[in-house]
């Protein structure tokens, strides 16, 4: 099903069972243990892999001495580059998955021990010894920074009207640098995989986000057939982008099962995890935004700096700074530094969140210094159309005609409701009690603060297919390879099923994350939620077709309701359209240009009250409130539960997350959740999310957005900006921990 | 894992003694700090010596109005117990303070006295560590020390002492009562059970080889207002930036001992005779030596708020 003109009326519109607070369906699955996460697959004869790190940042392997380990008790067999045969790369991966005898970063695995037991594997895995021959490497990107490159891919530059001369020429001039660390996406469910070859063909449990990604690369490395591959993921405990690619734990399963021809099972050990795989890089952020006396934005432009192995990917923390507030002088720059840490690449909320991390202080900033309240500033700054867009940049025929023609070159957004969120938020937060001077308020020993951000996120849509199946009882299954990595696909889903097919939900059956099953959109980018059931929408079409033409009923005029099909004075079960057979029928969305016509972006805004203590400075989250407009809420429950996860690890960003870098030996120290510390329950006061009332008719025939990432975009600046009004004390370099600013607070 | 050996000691001198034949024994109890070292082979004994069974778990009166606590007495059970809630308030609070509800169910008294340090350098076990390795060097000086000691150092080791119920002990000026392999049992103080890291910073307390702690005695309450105020990153569950113990008394005098910032709980009697004066003036003498580092000098500005924090406790 083709999607290239904005939705009208369809089933899902009744909303009898899709915008409805349903529990998790899987839910008994989890709390009973019965849904199975990948290294729980238990195999016959299966043995255990244990996964060795690089001990060095950057330099290559001299050696290899395996023969105390292959002696130790239970050893079956060693995987190294050395024996592991041929492989390529996946398209995804900056850095290889089985690094040797160059090593690219610190904790690249390059061997996998696999034994009868664990332990047996473990043990044996510290009697490997290797000799290295290390080499300087670039480390730090203060440092790096002034060598960093215009990226090859994507728009490192956008410029509109003379940023320069607007900015100069500003009656009110703000120009500051901002500094976000590199952060761990620390899921709870580590990185695991089970694998078993049958004959040339490889099945494998692999924790992962995006199916069909995961399955073309674990191919592209192994040098087989994408069809020889049954990649499987049906429930994940946590990715945050972190599983998004395919990654060593996979790769070393299925070496390692075909090594010994037995089952092999990995999970990445703890302390492996934050150096072995992807975070969220670091980025060095300088805005400047002028303005009129009378508060009106002028001129803004954001520079972004961030670092990665070479031929990686920069963090997109200027992104947000295009779309968000008006203004004619316009400018972004994304530049690119190498660095010779693990590999950076995508976390909840690529580019935005540090983004906002940064721009959302500086709005602050800007307010104060414009001696306005920050919520109205950002609401006289508000702009109902793009006021950057790529049409304008383009030199194409095509974009040049339309300039020519003198419409208007903007582009609208579908939905915006920045100002809404703000202005509602603000009401019930009771945002008229906050101080605008900092530092004056007291509760005990807590000085208390405010603060605001606005939360913005673009709304991606991918293509994504389904089977569905109705069978002679009258189940109604679907079959996508789409993943629920926590966040409520399998009863989005059958919600969606459920109200085109006429059934309760009790009468649909999921079934996910299969790669023999039609491929999705996967889960990341916060894409999956509206993509995934679009994706059901068209094959639930197609099935009510097959149906309407079995049962004799003309698919226009037909109604699914109660189990029933109906036209008319005619009735009929709908379950009889399948008492000669199961009907299968198979769709997918596509989406068209609907995106370049109207600009698709969530909206939201976040309030935030802290404590901070007077003495010590340790600062307690009081309040938090979160407005969040992003079209038709599919499911209250499960979108909420986004939401408030989202503000807890805004939460983390803000007061305490941060790889710490060794800048002489290149790694993340705190490489476990010891000392990678993340927000505890008792860090979380009450949380409250409002949804305003939206549907989107150019997302998707659902009309839906996404929530997962919009729910974090901004809460770290929201609690930076609630810290200030409650100390005095600006900091600029996140996590804002104590040390920061306690010469600043006074005691007395 | 590596492979090991295992028994269940009866008594107190027989599990000395076992430890005694074999210098690579140790014993466990709780095991909720040693088991997680075996996993890493940062601790690889060949022998472990189960002292679970030593009816070591008593907590009883002495003649001198003091507590005796036994060596095996879980961190929840000295937590919540009448008479140190009562008279011993600081290590209540301080118990409370550390780990989460399952590992105080597990941890001991004894266990929780011979906590080793948090320092990332000594968990990674591709870096240098004199701890881990004697002579290796330390990896952690000119690295991420934000956590580390800024007084008591060495330029052999900067690590800290994790523990919060010995800063509280140490308060309290309690006594470590042990056996040693050949029967014999000695008293050590507090003050001289933790070492400084010197040179040898492997050798972390006054323990001998095979020598068991049966017991941590209290000598008589001294009244005053109990507080431990420990400040970290996050609200629960995480090791100290710093923590302070103290026991004021209506008069201003009283006790100061601080945690998170050395290999031993820091306490001077000298700055607690700057109480009076103010937190400034105590934090000044006990950190007249300090060595920081770039990355934790704030701890003695912490100290020294912390400090303020409990004095403006105790008025309240």
């Amino acid at each position: 099903m083709k999607f290239d003109t904005p939705a009208t009326t369809n089933p899902i519109d009744q909303l009898k069972v899709v915008g409805q607070p349903h529990h998790r369906i899987e839910g008994p699955l989890k709390v009973t243990g019965q849904a199975h996460y990948a290294y729980e697959n238990n195999l016959p004869n299966q043995t255990y892999g244990y996964v060795v790190g690089a001990a060095i940042a950057k330099g290559r392997i001299n050696s290899m001495d395996l023969d105390e380990a292959r002696k130790a008790p239970g050893v079956i067999d060693i995987v190294t580059a050395e024996n592991a045969g041929d492989l390529g790369k996946g398209d995804m991966n900056t850095a290889k998955l089985l690094g040797g005898p160059e090593i690219q970063h610190y904790h690249q695995a390059i061997a996998l021990v696999i034994a009868e037991s664990f332990e047996q594997a473990r043990a044996a895995a510290n009697l490997v010894r290797v000799d290295y021959a290390e080499e300087k490497g670039s480390f730090d990107l203060e440092v790096a920074k002034s060598e960093a490159t215009k990226p090859e891919s994507g728009e490192p530059d956008s410029d509109v009207g003379d940023f320069e001369a607007g900015f100069d020429s500003a009656a009110v001039k703000f120009d500051q640098t901002y500094h976000t660390p590199d952060q761990s996406h620390s899921m709870m469910e580590p990185h695991a995989s089970v694998a078993t070859w049958e004959g040339d063909k490889l099945k494998i449990w692999h924790s992962n986000q995006m199916i069909n990604w995961g399955t073309n690369d674990l191919a592209k490395t192994l040098k087989i057939e994408r069809d020889k591959i049954q990649l499987m993921s049906p429930f994940v405990g946590g990715g945050f982008g972190g599983k998004l690619f395919l990654r060593t734990d996979a790769l070393l399963a299925a070496l390692g099962s075909r090594a010994v021809n037995r089952p092999v099972k990995v999970a990445l050990q703890r302390p492996l995890i934050p150096n072995n795989t992807t975070h969220r890089p670091a980025t060095i952020q300088r805005i400047r935004i002028g303005a009129g006396e009378d508060g009106k934005i002028t001129a803004i432009g954001h520079e972004g700096w961030s670092g990665d192995l070479e031929d990686g990917q920069p963090e997109t923390a200027v992104q947000q700074t295009r779309f968000l507030y008006a203004g004619a002088d316009r400018m972004t720059r994304t530049r690119l530094a190498v660095l010779n840490l693990p590999e950076g690449n995508a976390m909840r909320a690529p580019g935005e969140a540090p983004g906002l991390m940064a721009l959302e202080i500086a709005m602050d900033e800007m307010a104060e210094q414009l001696k306005l309240d920050p919520v109205e500033f950002r609401v006289m700054n508000d702009t109902q159309v793009v006021p950057d867009t790529p049409e304008q940049q383009t030199s194409d025929d095509d974009s040049q005609a339309k300039r020519d023609e003198g419409g208007s070159k903007a582009l609208p957004f579908s939905q915006r409701q920045l100002v809404e969120c703000l202005h509602q938020g603000a009401e019930r937060f009771g945002w008229n009690k906050r101080n605008a001077k900092p530092g004056l308020v007291r509760d005990g020993r807590w000085l208390v603060g405010f603060g605001v951000a606005a939360a913005f996120r673009n709304n991606l849509v991918m293509d994504s297919g389904a089977r569905a199946i109705l069978g002679a009882d009258g189940l109604v299954t679907i079959e996508t390879d789409m993943t629920d990595i926590g966040t409520g696909s399998y009863t989005i889903i059958a919600q969606t099923a459920a109200e085109m097919m006429g059934v309760p939900l009790e009468m649909v059956s999921v079934r996910l994350a299969d790669s023999t099953y039609p491929v999705s959109s996967g889960s990341g980018g916060q894409f999956g939620a509206n993509s995934s059931t679009a994706g059901v929408y068209a094959a639930c079409v197609k099935l009510r077709e097959a149906v309407a033409q079995k049962l004799g009923f003309n698919a226009s005029d037909a109604k699914f309701a109660d189990q029933q099909v109906s036209s008319g004075n005619r009735s009929l079960a709908l379950k009889d359209a399948a008492k000669d057979g199961e009907i299968v029928v198979e769709d997918k969305i596509e989406f068209g240009d609907l995106g370049k016509e109207k600009q698709q972006s969530t909206f939201g805004a976040h309030f935030v009250e802290v404590g901070v203590d007077r003495f010590t400075g340790e600062t307690r989250i009081r309040r938090m409130l979160a407005i969040c407009a992003a079209g038709r809420i599919l499911n209250p429950i499960t979108a909420r539960s986004q939401v408030i996860g989202a503000m807890t690890m805004g939460v983390g960003g803000a007061l305490m997350e941060e790889l710490a870098v060794d800048k002489r030996h290149g790694f993340f120290v705190n490489h476990d959740l010891a000392g990678y510390e993340v927000p505890v329950h008792a860090d979380i006061p009450h949380q409250e999310v409002i949804f305003l009332d939206e549907t989107d008719p150019n997302s998707s025939p659902m009309k839906a957005k996404g929530v997962g990432e919009l729910g974090l975009c901004g809460v770290g600046a929201a609690v930076a900006n609630a810290l200030y009004n409650a100390t005095g004390v600006r900091v600029r370099e996140y996590p804002i921990t104590l040390d920061k600013f306690l010469p600043g607070i006074l005691p007395a | 894992m590596k492979s090991f050996t295992f028994e269940r000691a009866e008594t107190p001198a027989k599990a000395a003694a076992a430890a005694a034949n074999n210098e690579n024994a140790k014993f466990i109890a709780g095991g909720t700090n040693l088991l997680d070292l075996m996993k890493l082979e940062i601790e690889v004994p060949t022998h472990l010596i189960d002292v679970n069974k030593l009816k070591l778990d008593r907590i009883e009166e002495t003649d001198d109005g003091g507590l005796r606590i036994g060596a095996l007495v879980r961190n929840t059970d000295l937590a919540s117990h009448q008479t140190v809630r009562r008279d011993f308030g600081v290590l209540s609070r301080a118990l409370l303070a550390g780990a989460s509800g399952q590992l105080r169910n597990k941890a001991t008294t004894a266990g929780n006295l011979l906590q080793r340090t948090r320092c990332p350098y000594f968990y990674d076990t591709n870096m240098a560590c004199n701890k881990r390795q004697p002579g290796s060097g330390c990896s952690a000086i000119g690295g991420f020390t934000r956590q580390l000691g800024v007084v008591g150092v060495s330029d052999a080791c900067i690590a800290t002492n994790p523990s919060d119920m010995n800063v509280a002990l140490r308060a309290l000026d309690a006594t470590v009562e042990t056996v040693k392999p050949d029967g014999e049992t000695r008293s050590i103080a507090i003050a001289d059970f933790h070492r400084l890291p010197g040179d040898t910073p492997q050798v972390e307390t006054a323990l001998e080889h095979g020598e068991l702690i049966t017991a941590v005695t209290l000598p008589a309450p001294v009244g005053g207002k109990h507080i431990y105020r420990k400040v970290r990153d996050r609200a629960s569950y995480a090791f100290a930036l710093v923590s302070v113990a103290g026991v004021i008394q209506p008069d201003g005098t009283g006790r100061i001992a601080v945690g998170g910032v050395a290999h031993k709980p820091w306490r001077m009697e000298e700055a607690e005779a700057e109480l009076p004066q103010g937190a400034q003036a105590v934090a000044n003498r006990l950190f007249a030596d300090a060595r920081p580092t770039d990355d934790n000098e704030f701890k003695i500005l912490l100290t020294e708020r912390t400090i303020a924090a409990v004095l403006d406790e105790a008025r309240a």
